[in-house]
């Protein structure tokens, strides 16, 4: 080992910082097969379950419904996709990883843009595997290339979104199983209190009224007018865009503070 | 110049109840082993902390290197290196990918951090292992790889916390030795630990901190000499004698001081040698059939137990281990 005790040659930009940080966190799919399978198979068997054990009931073809739910599925999958930032992020606190890069002259910024980076390639990753395969099932794209990849966009910009939440439950949370009780008591009503199996106008009124304010609903029926083409009533953008933008102004601020202040 | 300074250093938890630390005064000379000694929850790992910008202290002021830990902490970061109470590596990535991913962050280009990646892994005995997950590593290679990682920037000042809390004696001694050559080629240490043992055997001058506060500080002659005086200790071959063993060791005690026992061995503080004489006398006398019976200078935990009036916790813990690996 060489003895000289110089300072680090050059010096450490935001950038690189985010950009090694974000390479780690992807890095752990190698170590953690089981993420792959998150991020690739189980969305997939919702979707056949989904589209084959209700299809035929719920519309009159399980062709017609793969339409009418692949948005929903879509937006499921990716809004449980931030589970692995909040328990990544807890376990790195507890296992001192969090101390060892505070302790490195890196912009503390790194860390959570590193995750969020990170995710974004993840939930990316999962969109392209999950409309492949819907393709392949047989769904078509009415809306055209465009209606596609807005939709892409507009998913991906959703799943990003909740991590946000999802780090401050991280954070927050002691132990990984408090930050599973309190990610599922969130996500899962969420996600099935919403326009992505069913018609929210089925449900009894009480939860009808909540699917139709619950964000999840503006963000599939906003994808579904985006991917099949179809007028959505009750602009389902707006509402979808106005809801991320809330979502973060309240817990990026949230969890950045948590993070600065957990010891 | 002094390496890393500390003054009136104040922090308490939970709203004042706690004060983790009460008024820390310390001065770690360039190029020593500055040991930081005392019970668990004594205040040694939060000194850390405060000292590597982890934390802000509530009063008091710090320095490293001539860099103020509140003033210029991003300073202060580029010349120290952390090695925590648990091995702080990332499970989930190999050695390597360990050791590279912190000279990246550090600034350093990728071809010379996968190279200096590949020195430490050498230099630590972990070559081998180099790109397995760390989740396989044992207890040891885990705090080889992590006072590696901490050594990844060449820094100036390193800081272990507890470097061998749960080491077996083997893998402690090894550790050491690593540390004492890191001290040889310049870098300054500063040791936590709550092992008696490793800070007389590893550092050149104490702190002795208890509930916030420094109650002892100086080498460790020289706190051993504080306490003055010889130890007579006396093991009787059989346990029921202890109690009976303490009453003779008990009558030869210095002034205010009495025997105490670990269970195995009776211990007691003297002013004169000449008490081991009249012990020899005094248990034969007593018919006490002793195993072993010897006089030595205070260990430094005579010494802790003099200071604060308590043994140091950990110490007991020490030797559950040793019993258990030598089984």
């Amino acid at each position: 080992m060489s003895a000289a005790t110089l300072s680090p040659a050059g010096g450490t930009n935001v950038i690189t910082n985010t950009l090694t940080i974000a390479r780690r966190n992807l890095l752990h799919i190698k170590a953690t097969p089981e993420q792959l399978v998150e991020m690739s198979i189980q969305p997939l068997m919702f979707l056949v379950l989904f589209v084959y054990v209700f299809g035929g009931a719920i519309f009159d073809s399980s062709r017609e419904y793969l339409q009418f739910a692949l948005p929903g599925i879509l937006v499921q999958s990716v809004a449980f996709l931030p589970f692995t930032t909040a328990i990544a992020l807890n376990v790195d606190f507890q296992r001192g990883v969090i101390d060892r890069f505070r302790s490195l002259p890196i912009a503390r910024s790194a860390v959570i843009g590193g995750r969020i980076l990170a995710d974004g390639a993840r939930i990316a990753w999962s969109i392209a595997i999950i409309t492949g395969f819907a393709a392949l099932l047989g769904f078509r794209f009415r809306g055209g290339v465009d209606g596609g990849i807005a939709a892409f966009v507009l998913v991906t910009a959703f799943g990003l979104t909740m991590c946000w939440p999802m780090a401050f439950i991280g954070i927050t949370a002691r132990t990984t199983e408090s930050v599973n009780t309190w990610g599922f008591m969130i996500i899962l009503p969420l996600t099935f209190a919403s326009s992505a199996f069913v018609p929210t106008e089925s449900m009894p009124g009480w939860l009808e009224a909540f699917a139709n304010v619950n964000p999840v609903t503006a963000v599939i029926d906003s994808a579904r007018e985006l991917m099949l083409g179809t007028d959505v009533p009750g602009n389902p953008i707006v509402k979808a865009v106005l809801w991320m933008i809330a979502i973060q102004a309240v817990f990026a601020p949230l969890a950045i503070a948590r993070y600065r202040r957990r010891v | 110049m002094s390496a890393i300074e500390a003054e009136g250093l104040v922090k308490t938890f939970d709203k004042g109840k706690v004060r983790a630390l009460d008024g820390v005064d310390m001065v770690a000379r360039e190029g020593t082993i500055f040991g930081l000694l005392g019970p668990n929850g004594a205040g040694k790992t939060t000194a850390i902390r405060v000292l590597s910008t982890l934390l802000m202290p509530d009063a008091g002021r710090a320095s490293v290197g001539g860099y103020d830990v509140v003033r210029q902490p991003e300073q202060v970061r580029r010349i120290i290196g952390l090695t925590g109470q648990y091995a702080a590596v990332d499970e989930l990535l190999s050695g390597q990918d360990n050791l590279f991913m912190i000279g990246r962050l550090l600034g350093i280009d990728a071809s010379e951090a996968r190279s200096r990646a590949r020195e430490l892994l050498v230099a630590f005995e972990l070559a081998d292992a180099a790109t397995k997950f760390v989740k396989t590593y044992s207890g040891g290679m885990r705090r080889r790889l992590d006072l590696a990682a901490s050594l990844v920037g060449r820094p100036r000042f390193l800081y272990l916390d507890e470097p061998t809390t749960g080491l077996d004696p083997r893998s402690r001694l090894e550790l050491w030795g690593m540390i004492r050559s890191l001290v040889a080629e310049g870098t300054t240490v500063l040791l936590t630990t709550q092992y008696l043992e490793e800070a007389d055997k590893l550092a050149d001058e104490i702190v002795v901190i208890d509930h916030g506060r420094v109650i002892a500080a100086g080498t460790p002659a020289q706190l051993k000499t504080r306490v003055g005086g010889h130890v007579l200790q006396a093991q009787p071959a059989d346990p029921a004698d202890l109690p009976a063993t303490e009453k003779v060791l008990a009558g030869l005690a210095r002034d205010g001081d009495e025997p105490y026992t670990d269970g195995q061995l009776v211990s007691v503080r003297i002013d004169d040698r000449a008490a081991l004489g009249q012990a020899v006398r005094r248990l034969d006398e007593e018919g006490i059939a002793i195993d072993d019976l010897s006089l030595r200078r205070p260990s430094l935990d005579e010494v802790f137990l003099t200071i604060t009036g308590h043994l140091a916790e950990g110490e007991q813990d020490i030797q559950d281990e040793q019993e258990r690996s030598r089984r």
